[in-house]
């Protein structure tokens, strides 16, 4: 198969396959925090500053999927 | 195709230097910011007009947020952690003016500020713990878990690096795209989002600075 070809496949797959992983994540996490804010509103403050910074931390996942995606399609070492 | 997302435009050479077009605008905030803050610190009285009072909000917010994540008096953090929060808002946000690419949306300022962070880690963890209590911190809780601390400092920073590139780019790139394909005013909900995302960028690079400052100066477990 042609290089280009190759490299445009494995962007989708890398996005697509690779954004399952922390949307299951991230949607999680924003469930445990809404339970632990209508237990606890008092202590919503840490608890979103806490999801924040978590949600961050998974989304990087997804993130360096999509700069692997960008590195195959625009600056791919073999297309030469 | 779109241009590439990863590589800038050259505007002119400074001698052998090539200047690119996100350093041009990171000047631009730059010298805003400066003038802005020179500006608004000029006459600072004790009973503090509109003016003193919105900039007296802004500080003690940005220090109020610090000192809840390091527990500790933040005021030594708060020259390094506040500009870095200002600047980024304003990098974020002036991708919405016309015409200006959002700087922290290529590879090079994003990568420049994480490695002023990583020096900045260090600085202070060795300030105060001394030199030989801060390595020995590497070594905690148990002396095998060196090598993961050593590799978890870099790829800290690496992560932190392309947190803010991936999300600023993805936006931008996202925009230009729905312009190519659907036209002028469709991509507006999207820069609305994109306002949101800069923001939440900005915060989320400083907490993320603050808490391996506050890991460094051993006030938070290290994360």
């Amino acid at each position: 198969m042609d290089i280009k070809l190759i490299s445009t496949i494995a962007a989708a797959l890398a996005v697509s396959v690779g954004s399952i992983g922390p949307a299951l994540a991230e949607g999680r996490s924003v469930a445990a925090a809404m339970d632990a804010i209508a237990r606890q509103p008092e202590a919503a403050g840490t608890i979103s500053r806490t999801l924040f910074v978590g949600l961050a931390m998974i989304e990087t996942m997804a993130i360096y999927c999509l700069v692997v995606a960008l590195i195959l399609l625009f600056a791919n070492p073999y297309a030469g | 195709m779109a241009s590439s997302p990863l590589a800038s435009a050259i505007l002119f050479h400074l001698g052998p230097v090539a200047i690119t077009r996100p350093v041009v605008t990171t000047w631009a905030i730059m010298a805003v910011l400066t003038l802005g803050s020179w500006a608004v610190t000029r006459r600072l009285t004790l009973h503090p007009d509109r003016r003193q009072a919105t900039l007296e909000l802004i500080v003690a917010g940005i220090m109020g947020q610090v000192e809840e994540v390091i527990r500790k008096e933040a005021r030594p953090f708060l020259p390094i952690l506040g500009t870095l929060f200002i600047f980024l808002v304003a990098a974020n946000l002036s991708g919405v003016l016309p015409g200006v690419e959002a700087p922290t949306g290529k590879l090079e300022t994003p990568a420049a500020l994480a490695l002023i962070v990583f020096v900045s880690v260090h600085f202070f963890g060795v300030r105060a713990r001394g030199p030989l209590g801060y390595l020995a911190s590497f070594a905690q809780p148990k002396l095998i878990m060196l090598p993961l601390n050593v590799v978890s400092e870099i790829t800290r920073t690496f992560s932190l690096m392309i947190r803010l590139f991936g999300n600023v780019m993805s936006g931008e790139f996202i925009i230009a795209l729905i312009v190519g394909l659907a036209g002028l005013f469709v991509p507006i909900p999207l820069m609305a989002l994109e306002i949101l995302v800069g923001l939440v960028q900005a915060y989320i690079f400083t907490v993320l600075a603050t808490v391996f400052i506050g890991a460094a100066v051993c006030t938070v477990a290290r994360s």
